[in-house]
């Protein structure tokens, strides 16, 4: 599973970690997180994260 | 003229006049401070809001030909502090951006020029004679854009809206105005600005650990000089930033016959009678803006407000969505309150105390109209769930 950044604040999504406080438990992959999930630091959505290589 | 150090200046804007910051009430005003590095490439570090452009310049003139400006930093895009680069790129046309890579694309949304950009990353220096200035992207703090300067020359940080304050003064100094009434000033700001940006605010305090630094130098109010005061501003940035709360309890409410009124009143006797700190804080007197200060250090809030129409009281409703959006975490909430025929619009009250980051102790006390002596004895039964929270004095 990969790694995502918020492009927007720098946020790092790590699926082994999830989001758990904003319900997305730990080991979910990024592709598998509701659509109407927002980045924790700065409340953009999805769309405004891309994978890390 | 005000030196910081050899070859540095303060150049900025006093707003001596402002009352309120897009809903943030400042009743002593605020500073947009601009700093003018005379080297070998002048260099400007952030301007002023658009009325305060004259002033600036003014203050520029005094000290050099704004044309020789090489360089204008912008460490953050809002308005306040970007507002007066376009009127001084009249009097230097050559000059530079210096921004984040966030900061270009935002200059370009406000301003719909295609200036001379300079895009600077994390440990980026600009090379401006004397001085080799570096660059820490500080995003989300407290906008994606928002970055500080560093003159390892001169260990001056200029860290932009971090460790500011809105206060209009002759003085530059913290310590020149007293430090006490700016660490209120700072801890205002903080409470409506960073609130929300905790965990990036540690990331930066991590970065800057090892700096030396003499000076922070913000956007607005007074400079940082002191050992000490820059030893204590930093404590409280970091005691904010982790969510650390006072043993102190706030009573929040507002009232329309006076029964919700009365209900707080007694809980404050209640508490103080226990020793425990307490402050109560009516919705109606007192500004949305000073009382999240309050919260930022408070462990328990204690929200009351009567039913009108169903609903919680607006005034309530929208400190609520005020908190919600400052993302409050690690605070204790009970609530209380008067309805007269339904109770129906306790639920999304209480919803809304959950979603703005508090953790309910217990059912909330709602008593119909008036209550009467043995329900406002009934509330003492709280005391406890307080007590277990709380120590006192």
């Amino acid at each position: 599973m990969k790694k995502y950044k918020c492009t927007v604040c720098g946020y790092i999504y790590d699926p082994v970690a999830g989001d758990p406080d904003n319900g997305v438990a730990a080991g979910t992959a990024f592709e598998d997180i509701p659509d109407t999930w927002v980045c924790p630091e700065c409340g953009v959505s999805k769309e405004d994260f891309e994978v890390v290589e | 003229m005000h030196k910081l150090k050899e070859d540095i200046f303060w150049t900025g804007y006093i707003d001596w006049d402002l009352r309120n910051f897009h809903g943030y009430e400042t009743p002593t005003g605020s500073t947009y401070n601009a700093y003018l590095i005379v080297d070998e490439k002048p260099t400007l570090i952030d301007t002023a809001k658009y009325y305060g452009a004259d002033e600036m310049i003014t203050r520029i003139k005094e000290i050099i030909d704004p044309a020789k400006i090489q360089y204008i930093i912008s460490n953050h895009t809002e308005m306040d502090h970007s507002g007066s680069i376009d009127k001084l790129l009249e009097l230097c046309p050559n000059a530079e951006i210096v921004c984040s890579p966030k900061g270009e694309e935002e200059l370009k949304r406000h301003f719909k020029k295609d200036w001379k950009f300079k895009v600077v990353n994390t440990g980026d220096e600009l090379d401006i004679g004397k001085r080799k200035l570096k660059f820490l992207l500080m995003p989300m703090v407290h906008w994606p854009d928002s970055m500080a300067t560093y003159s390892p020359q001169d260990k001056i940080l200029f860290p932009n809206d971090a460790f500011g304050q809105h206060r209009a003064s002759s003085e530059r100094y913290v310590d020149e105005y007293g430090t006490d009434i700016l660490m209120e000033d700072a801890a205002k700001y903080y409470a409506n600005i960073v609130m929300p940006y905790g965990n990036q605010v540690l990331k930066v305090l991590e970065a800057i650990k090892d700096l030396a630094i003499d000076v922070i130098a913000p956007s607005h109010g007074l400079i940082w000089r002191k050992k000490e005061d820059i030893e204590s501003i930093v404590a409280a940035y970091k005691k904010w930033a982790s969510y650390e709360a006072d043993d102190k309890v706030l009573i929040i409410y507002d009232t329309m016959w006076n029964s919700t009124r009365q209900m707080a009143t007694r809980f404050q006797e209640l508490i103080d009678k226990t020793g425990i700190a307490v402050k109560m804080i009516g919705l109606q007197e007192a500004h949305i803006s000073d009382i999240v200060t309050d919260v930022l250090t408070a462990k328990i809030v204690l929200f009351g407000t009567p039913i009108l129409n169903n609903r919680m009281l607006p005034t309530m409703a929208a400190l609520l969505m005020y908190l919600k959006g400052l993302k409050t975490k690690n605070r204790f909430a009970l609530t209380f309150g008067s309805y007269g025929w339904s109770k129906i619009g306790f639920k999304e009250f209480e919803d809304s105390i959950k979603d703005a980051g508090f953790e309910l102790l217990t059912d909330g006390k709602y008593i119909q109209f008036v209550p009467d002596s043995d329900e406002i004895k009934s509330l003492e039964e709280y005391l406890p769930l307080i007590k277990e929270k709380v120590s006192t004095k």
